[in-house]
């Protein structure tokens, strides 16, 4: 069970999710401080490790537009976020696959701030409002590099039987 | 079934006779960019060897372009080291498409991998920049992604798991009203199917409006077609692009990939060019966007004209042409950014840079500069930017606490001279 921390709008660009000033900033390990850095308030209590590692963040249409940058991607699975919005821009999708991050895609997700939220299957369940939502499952494609692991065992592989 | 320009690519790329948008497939990559960020690639890439007891090597060091510009000269102690960090791998690796931060080679990346002509039609271009659409202009295949994906294609040479998308023909017929530019026109459009109305779909663009289109307006086009979610823009080649390539040094036969007759679109948009007079997108997104006519007399604080949007030679024109003999208003600041040194150096022998630093305007190095920003010009709490940049996104410029509006050059250039968003008067050109 988990708890809804914030509702995000339609078309949350990186530049939102993760600032431009801090992308000299580039490691995985060292980009979680920035996460949401203009919203002051969620920010502080995400690098005060307030919220607790599968809390949710909804978010409305066209979530991750704009940069390809990969720390928004990076700065989200960092405070082991939970995704949920009704669809993604591309490039952001195809970064949190390829990094192993959980995006879940619900069309007609409901959900208001401290409700909680059950993952079950491909259903999302608000348990608070009482009401079960469908989900969209990733393209055989995309599954394939999250059942890998990420883009990086992915391609290891491919790299081995390449040089063998 | 008849393909697209892009279904023709991609099959060819990934060797088959045909291709439909939904199939997934590994076309092979003819140029892969990246720019500072080269230095989150180069950790990935290291990663993906991890353990395999392979050495780490790129596939092709001579599809690899590396170009910086996002923080140049080095805005932080951070960067120049990342910089530093990306030069010793170049080196390593003998990567040849490498652009440093020097005077006789730097520029933009978008402007550098244009006008080194290192762009084909029919070409597979992928970059770690969303703005990697723009070489779509060119006929070719190009499109942004991100940095673990990057490591992936230096170590195979492929792209893996591309879904064909769907194409979207943009038709613009009629001529443009002569205070109307390329930018006007793509800002009409991501009005017109929103910041994500070409989410996963290639925008593929046609009409006289189109094929009268100089390369540079047709790089402005497909540089933004990102920011109606497109996977990436692309404009059919013809002489104008044997023309601009021929100029860029390149040697080789020029080899257009043209769509099928009976190819598939999943929409048609028809947009008369005559119809448009300039426009202006609003804050805080792309997709805001309304002709100036509609938009109230708003007080700028900082004018910026560049980026790899609209930092061209026939910008810089466009902007001297105005601003010549005349001030930038009392206070309001102005900035402007040539896309590139070679640009920078045509515009100080045509005079524009001494039009320019007469009336008042600073002239930036050639690179990125404040539109992501990170530095030369963030802007303070209460003020409005007009710019030629792509984005105005809340916090682009900085500060979350100002607005940014886009626009045309011609436009920036009048919006100087007021103060204030203003038309440019008909008969600029």
């Amino acid at each position: 069970m988990s708890k809804v921390i914030y509702i995000f709008g339609d078309d949350i660009s990186t530049d939102a999710i993760y600032p431009g000033r801090y992308m000299a900033t580039v490691l995985p390990t060292e980009t979680p401080q920035f996460c949401f850095a203009d919203y002051t308030e969620l920010n502080k209590k995400l690098v005060a490790k307030e919220y607790p590692a599968g809390s949710v963040i909804i978010g409305g249409n066209n979530f991750g537009c704009g940069s390809s940058r990969e720390q928004a991607a990076s700065t989200i699975l960092g405070h082991g976020l939970v995704v949920i919005t009704k669809n993604y821009a591309r490039i952001f999708l195809q970064n949190a696959i390829n990094l192993g991050l959980n995006l879940i895609t619900c069309p007609d997700i409901e959900a208001e701030p401290g409700d909680e939220i059950e993952l079950k299957g491909d259903k999302v369940i608000n348990k608070t409002k009482g009401k079960e939502f469908s989900t969209i499952p990733l393209p055989a494609a995309r599954m394939a590099i999250v059942e890998a692991g990420g883009l990086i065992p992915y391609t290891r592989k491919k790299v081995v039987q390449k040089y063998s | 079934m008849g393909m697209t320009i892009v279904e023709k690519i991609l099959a060819k790329a990934s060797g088959k006779a045909s291709v439909k948008p939904g199939d997934v497939l590994e076309p092979e990559v003819n140029v892969a960019m990246s720019h500072e960020n080269a230095a989150l690639v180069i950790n990935q890439f290291n990663e993906v060897f991890q353990g395999t007891n392979i050495a780490p090597k790129v596939w092709d060091p001579e599809r690899i372009a590396i170009i910086f510009d996002h923080r140049v000269p080095a805005e932080s102690s951070k960067t120049a080291t990342n910089q530093k960090k990306i030069r010793n791998f170049v080196k390593a690796n003998g990567i040849k498409k490498f652009h440093d931060i020097r005077s006789d080679e730097g520029g933009i990346c978008h402007q550098i991998l244009a006008e080194y002509g290192y762009i084909r039609p029919g070409y597979v271009v992928v970059g770690t920049d969303s703005h990697t659409t723009t070489h779509g202009a060119f006929g070719a295949f190009s499109f942004g992604i991100g940095a673990t994906e990057m490591a992936s294609v230096w170590s195979l040479g492929t792209v893996l798991n591309v879904e064909v998308p769907e194409t979207i023909k943009v038709i613009v017929n009629g001529k443009f009203k002569d205070n109307v530019y390329p930018k006007d026109l793509i800002l009409y459009i991501i009005g017109k199917l929103t910041a994500q109305g070409a989410n996963f779909k290639v925008i593929e663009f046609h009409g006289e409006a189109i094929r009268n289109m100089p390369m540079s307006g047709r790089l402005v086009l497909c540089n933004m077609s990102v920011e109606a979610g497109a996977t990436s823009g692309v404009v059919p080649g013809d002489e104008e692009t044997a023309r601009y390539l021929k100029e860029a040094g390149v040697k080789d036969k020029i080899e257009n990939v043209l769509p099928d007759a009976d190819a598939k679109y999943c929409r048609i948009v028809e947009i008369d060019a005559n119809e448009l007079e300039p426009q202006i997108a609003l804050p805080h997104t792309v997709d805001n966007v309304k002709p100036i006519s509609k938009v109230d007399k708003v007080k700028i604080d900082q004018i910026v004209i560049g980026s790899c949007t609209n930092g061209r030679l026939d910008d810089l024109e466009i902007a001297a042409s105005i601003l010549k003999g005349k001030k930038v208003a009392e206070d309001t600041r102005m900035l402007i950014f040539p896309a590139s040194w070679n640009i920078y150096k045509k515009a100080l022998k045509q005079g524009l840079l001494e039009i320019f630093s007469d009336s008042g305007a600073i002239i930036m190095n050639p690179g990125c500069g404040c539109c992501l920003g990170v530095h030369q010009g963030a802007l303070g709490d209460g003020e409005t930017a007009l710019s030629t940049t792509n984005r105005n996104f809340k916090g682009r410029m900085g500060n979350p606490k100002g607005d940014v509006y886009l626009c045309s050059p011609a436009t920036a250039a009048a919006s100087a001279v007021t103060g204030y968003i203003t038309s440019p008067e008909k008969g600029v050109k």
